[in-house]
């Protein structure tokens, strides 16, 4: 019996609009009845998914809830029984504690270091490259483009030992140029297919403007292709900065001195630290996530749609 | 482009000479290389150069530790691939993943169905979707260390469970032999979920209404338009997805590391905290890549089925 009403208002209204457009006055006058019992059958479905979708809510912000509540509550009330939300004695000793560490704020500040020179270095090389691969055919372009793929596939972990090798070999242990080059090799495969995608998308008729006025292909793209993929770019530049600010293994593995540390690392090392501060080890993950997530709340259409892109056309 | 045709036609050069003509092809063939160059040769040096290292070491006595290389053929492999550990490793690997990708999968189309009704308004909806990308963005650090609070014998799970009726008094969940790699899974689920989600609902949004209409004439319920309007839809997008997640998933170690550390005793080890251990704490370097290479080798196989699987659904599509 559901599924019968369900069906016949599916049907009915997607073809509501073209029905009434076509001859209003007729439909409304014969099926006055049914619509007035299916626009109350329609808004209680509103509610009930509504609600549903919110009560779902539970599951991913549960968790994000008492991370919140717990930084905002002094040590002693963590554990309390019965559970509170809301500590007896609300506080901001956690984040002040965090915020004016110098150890704790040079640890942000080399994330952000890090992160953002990963998010250009990864631009300026994939914007070429992309542009190659989008408005050229040249021999081994389909070489590339498969290797370029498939490195997504090298688990970090394989590249961990030859590359703390390679890092010391080079004087780059616990220094920000060793941890930058990692992160662009593991940014760059990714973002190099979907700027691709996205290069693929904008007019080839605008670099040939360029190119009958004479410039060459590297004008072109600067001058013309750039400066109209503001969306590709931003999406791109904010997934390699998620990519380098959350990234654990490598910055756990090539530094090794508290002022050269990252973010995930200083998390991390508060739970060893005096006995567990669970209201400044949630406070500074708050801290430590409150980037990422402003970031990609702001650029959060675009990012959506790169992604899309990238996961399905690979 | 009226401007573009006149400036042809009147900047038409005279015919050059053969040099000129010879460097203006030489500039034509090699441009497309200038541009690849710098990335090709970044990721040469920072992936090829490693992984010639890694194959090398894994062929190697004492790689490291041991300044002269003396190569010992395949001893490492085998060292390796009789280490009951490591089976257990990869074992619990294949669980780790299945299990992820499975609830991920579940999931993601249980949410995407949802933040794509019609029923609930849109304003809502986009809230509802930005919320529902939240864990998504954690860094899993964080993701890590919340749960380990959440999880404590007397942290709040605990106690909302013993509320209910469930006798979970002091149940240590990252801490017990049965209970760490459901535990384990159960987080992973919580920090991957919406990654599925998005992309399910950017599917389910391109999905032609006129198909659901199609088959509700045909008088298909609920279930069935799902089989077979929905599922055959989304299947590309299902398989790419699933074989993305597998081969992350394989290779996830942040996660595990700082929930368990592969223990306890070892109940959630996988291959990265294996391969890591046995570099780290024992300084068996040679054969921690010699596992290193087997990972290698099975995420690679991951790789080749995704991009057959990619490269025929794009043939397909056109």
């Amino acid at each position: 019996m559901m599924s019968d009403i369900d069906r016949r208002q599916r049907t009915n209204t997607a073809t509501a609009t073209l029905t009434t457009a076509h001859n209003p006055s007729a439909t409304g006058s014969r099926r006055r009845g049914p619509l007035v019992k299916r626009e109350r059958s329609d808004r209680r479905k509103t509610w009930m998914m509504s609600i549903i979708g919110v009560l779902l809510l539970a599951f991913p912000l549960g968790p994000v809830l008492w991370m919140v509540s717990t930084a905002f509550k002094p040590n002693s009330e963590v554990f309390t029984s019965p559970p509170q939300l809301i500590a007896d004695n609300p506080t901001l000793v956690a984040f002040a504690n965090i915020l004016f560490d110098p150890e704790k704020l040079r640890i942000f500040g080399n994330s952000y270091l890090v992160a953002t020179s990963t998010v250009i270095l990864t631009l300026l090389l994939a914007v070429h490259a992309s542009y190659a691969f989008s408005r050229f055919e040249f021999p081994g372009k389909r070489i590339v483009n498969v290797c370029i793929i498939a490195t997504q596939a090298v688990p970090p972990i394989t590249l961990l030992i030859p590359f703390l090798g390679l890092i010391v070999l080079a004087g780059l242990f616990n220094s920000y140029a060793g941890l930058i080059l990692v992160y662009i090799v593991f940014t760059l495969p990714y973002c190099t297919i979907m700027l691709t995608a996205y290069f693929n998308g904008v007019p080839k008729e605008l670099d040939e403007s360029v190119k009958v006025d004479g410039g060459n292909a590297f004008t072109a793209l600067w001058r013309v292709i750039i400066p109209v993929s503001g969306p590709g770019l931003v999406s791109v530049g904010v997934y390699a900065f998620i990519i380098a600010w959350n990234e654990y293994l490598f910055a756990l593995s090539l530094t090794n001195t508290i002022d050269m540390r990252l973010v995930p690392i200083g998390i991390d090392l508060l739970m060893g630290q005096h006995a567990y501060q669970w209201n400044e080890i949630m406070a500074m993950s708050i801290l430590g996530c409150l980037p990422v997530i402003l970031v990609f709340g702001i650029f959060q259409k675009y990012v959506v749609a790169g992604l899309g892109a990238g996961a399905v056309k690979g | 482009m009226p401007t573009s045709t006149k400036s042809e036609t009147t900047d038409v050069p005279a015919p050059p000479p053969t040099l000129r003509r010879a460097i203006a092809r030489f500039q034509k063939v090699c441009t497309p290389y200038f541009f690849v160059a710098p990335a090709a040769l970044v990721l040469l040096c920072l992936l090829g150069v490693p992984i010639i290292l890694v194959v090398t070491y894994s062929f190697v006595e004492r790689a490291i530790t041991n300044p002269d290389f003396t190569f010992i053929g395949v001893d490492n492999y085998i060292a390796v691939l009789t280490d009951p550990r490591f089976h257990e490793a990869l074992l619990h690997t294949a669980v780790f993943t299945v299990g992820s990708v499975v609830a991920h999968l579940i999931l993601g189309l249980l949410f995407a169905h949802i933040l794509n009704s019609r029923y609930i308004p849109s304003k809502l909806r986009t809230v509802l979707r930005s919320l529902f990308i939240v864990p998504w963005l954690f860094t899993i650090a964080a993701t890590a260390v919340l749960w380990r609070l959440i999880l404590q014998p007397n942290g709040v799970l605990n106690q909302l469970l013993v509320a209910l009726g469930v006798p979970a008094q002091g149940t240590e969940w990252l801490a017990d032999l049965q209970l760490a790699m459901p535990t384990v899974i159960a987080v992973n689920i919580w920090a991957g979920y919406p990654l599925f989600m998005i992309s399910l609902l950017a599917g389910l949004q391109s999905i032609s209404p006129e198909l659901y209409e199609a088959a509700s004439i045909d008088r298909a319920g609920k279930i069935k338009q799902f089989l077979h309007v929905t599922v055959p839809q989304l299947w590309p997008t299902i398989i790419s997805l699933a074989l993305l997640d597998a081969i992350w998933t394989s290779q996830q170690f942040p996660l595990i590391w700082l929930l368990t550390g592969g223990g306890p005793v070892t109940a959630t080890e996988v291959v990265p905290t294996y391969i890591y251990k046995t570099a780290f704490s024992r300084y068996e370097f040679a054969e921690a890549s010699a596992a290193a290479v087997v990972i290698l080798l099975i995420s690679l196989i991951l790789v080749a089925f995704y991009v057959h699987k990619v490269n025929r659904m794009n043939r397909e599509e056109f």
